[in-house]
């Protein structure tokens, strides 16, 4: 069942045309910096943008932050959405069900289907990114700039580290000053992706707890899209310090954390471990609704 | 094969199946007939596990339905309503994907079964066009193909001809038949009374949920004790078969007679012509609509109506034309095609 998720996935325009729309943003926003020169002021705009001209390696960093807000979860939920609610309103749903394909496997199948979409995107951007990076803006330059470049002001809110200055003349530095080797790099990147991922999956489970609810995979989807601009909104409301801890997108920003010297464990523990409670408790949902559901579409 | 006791399901207020207790046995071609609205989706995803009981059993193949569903399913091939496919993929792909999601579908027997299938529903000769391409004929098909795929024991269609052209119709009746005779039990669900009668040894009838008749088909249809007999010389009919006949119109007479063959030899010792004999029966039709309670005295003949009046009309005499169809008939025959048989003069 798993193998047909897997093939079904592939065989969708869909995927490969919205993994496709995230892998040109990064190229986009990276020639209209490579042709103006003009990359955001440190601390504004989008994480990691602001280095990329002095180092172009950085790119895939700044690329997953700048699909992280609004493109990856929109793509993820409507992939998610799509699960159940899409099969339920093509009438394939009653068939695999009379297969059999036990409803429990087909729930598993469709969150492995949603994760592989999810990482195979991430891997796309990270890849494609580092390539743009790289021809577009060049590798490492000298930096003749001595003033801090990446601040740590583009850091999550909440987040007080002191921050250093970028040093001059460094090939690649972490937020926080020191220097890092390629290997280093490397992890670190790897590290992120697999952070943005598992961020993505409580998306992913909202939407799939929703898609068993619906015929309409639209709705599913935009109702996950709806729980993260609202906790979106909650995260920088003051008033709502209590649950902020406990809110979706509050650590989605804390894999910038791996790039600090040493790695900022603390959002980034945090950050899995909430996720992993959205997974587990959505997918417990929607195993419930579904399981018990009369299949009448 | 399929047994149910006492099986209802409610929808809010609404109960869409109530207490029915169905039985089809090994072999049967059984027929569950009924308007629509009156439960039979509900009844046959019930049978599947898709929609869960409120009360009652559901035995399918010796085993409990719901709950042992899994053991089951691999045995049966079904249609679900509409037939349902992946739009961009081709026929023969969904096909193979159907059957690679569940059990019992063998890689190894894959091609085979997936291109015999669909040679028997005559879709053998589809090429990678996806299924968005098909005509409602071809999806049809292809539904039907996607039961066939792991030669099922039992087969539970739920409207297996919608959108069918009569060829189709007719292709498909043979191959259920066919099916069939090689020892697969047909369930399948069906509005059109043509369809049924012409395939089904035993039928069902669902009446605002509930199972209103359930029985042999011949039996039902047994014969009412009268004789529709068509002659050149109704005169010297009427006059040898005095009193036996109830109504005329023209060359075609109604006659009472439990015996065709003793008609028949009276007919022939009078010397009259006759040029069809046809035993009636009671339609499908009537026993549906019968049960059913809508309308079933509209059939009725009024008792008042003297017997054997010359020129009386018939209660039907715009549905008893001379049917040219009935000169091609053999003589007392039993075998009349569904759509040719008569409604019954009781």
């Amino acid at each position: 069942m798993i193998t047909v998720e897997l093939f079904k996935l592939v065989r969708r325009v869909r995927t490969w045309f919205s993994v496709g729309l995230m892998c040109a943003l990064p190229l986009v926003v990276a020639i209209f910096i490579a042709v103006t020169h003009l990359s955001p002021p440190p601390g504004q705009g989008s994480a990691f943008l602001s280095a990329v001209l002095d180092n172009g390696q950085l790119y895939p960093a700044a690329a997953l932050a700048l699909v992280l807000p609004v493109f990856l979860p929109v793509a993820v939920a409507v992939v998610a959405g799509d699960s159940i609610a899409g099969e339920a309103a093509a009438g394939t749903l009653r068939y695999l069900l009379a297969r059999p394909v036990g409803r429990t496997r087909l729930l598993v199948a469709k969150l492995i289907s949603v994760t592989t979409f999810t990482l195979v995107a991430v891997i796309a951007i990270t890849v494609t990114s580092y390539a743009t990076g790289v021809l577009i803006l060049g590798p490492s330059r000298a930096s003749a700039v001595g003033t801090g470049g990446l601040g740590g002001s583009i850091a999550p809110g909440g987040n007080g580290l002191p921050t250093a200055g970028l040093q001059a003349g460094a090939a690649i530095t972490s937020l926080s000053g020191a220097p890092l080797t390629t290997l280093e790099l490397v992890e670190r990147v790897l590290g992120a992706m697999a952070f943005i991922t598992v961020s993505m999956l409580g998306v992913a489970a909202i939407a799939i707890f929703l898609s068993t609810f619906t015929d309409s995979a639209l709705g599913a989807a935009l109702g996950a899209l709806a729980a993260l601009v609202a906790s979106e909104v909650l995260v920088t409301l003051n008033a709502a310090s209590a649950v902020q801890p406990f809110l979706p997108t509050r650590y989605w920003l804390a894999w910038i954390d791996f790039f600090r010297q040493p790695i900022f464990w603390r959002d980034i523990q945090r950050g899995f471990a909430i996720q992993a409670v959205y997974v587990v408790v959505f997918l417990a949902a929607a195993w419930a609704n579904f399981a018990t559901r009369d299949i009448t579409t | 094969m399929i047994t149910t006791r006492n099986l209802t399901k409610r929808f809010g207020n609404v109960e869409a199946v109530r207490e029915v207790s169905l039985d089809v046995r090994e072999g049967d071609r059984y027929g569950l007939l009924g308007p629509n609205g009156s439960g039979k989706s509900t009844l046959v995803r019930m049978l599947l596990g898709l929609v869960y009981a409120t009360s009652g059993e559901i035995s399918v193949l010796g085993h409990r339905v719901p709950n042992q569903a899994s053991r089951v399913l691999p045995e049966i091939g079904a249609l679900i309503e509409d037939p349902a496919a992946y739009p961009h993929l081709s026929g023969r792909r969904n096909l193979r994907l159907l059957d690679a999601a569940g059990p019992r579908g063998e890689r190894r027997t894959r091609r085979r079964r997936v291109d015999d299938a669909l040679e028997q529903v005559g879709l053998a000769g589809i090429d990678r066009r996806p299924v968005r391409a098909y005509s409602l004929g071809m999806r049809q098909r292809l539904g039907l193909a996607a039961a066939l795929v792991r030669r099922p024991r039992l087969l539970i269609l739920d409207e297996p001809t919608n959108g069918l052209d009569p060829r189709g119709i007719r292709d498909i009746r043979d191959l259920l038949v066919g099916l069939n005779d090689e020892g697969v039990t047909v369930f399948l669900s069906s509005h059109l009374l043509p369809e049924v009668s012409a395939l089904c040894t035993r039928i069902g009838v669902l009446d605002s949920g509930r199972l209103v008749l359930q029985d042999q088909l011949e039996s039902l249809e047994k014969p009412t004790g009268h004789v529709l007999i068509s002659t050149d010389d109704p005169e010297r009919a009427v006059a040898t078969l005095d009193g036996l006949v109830e109504h005329r119109d023209g060359p075609d007479l109604v006659v009472r007679a439990p015996d065709p063959a003793e008609l028949n030899a009276r007919l022939v010792h009078a010397g009259v012509r006759v040029r069809s004999l046809v035993v009636r029966r009671r339609s499908l039709e009537e026993i549906v609509l019968d049960v059913t309670g809508t309308g079933s005295d509209q059939f009725g003949v009024p008792a008042s109506e003297p017997r054997g009046t010359v020129k009386a009309p018939p209660p039907f005499a715009d549905e008893v034309p001379p049917d040219p169809a009935d000169a091609d008939l053999p003589a007392a025959t039993d075998t009349v095609p569904p759509g040719l048989r008569k409604p019954e003069i009781s």
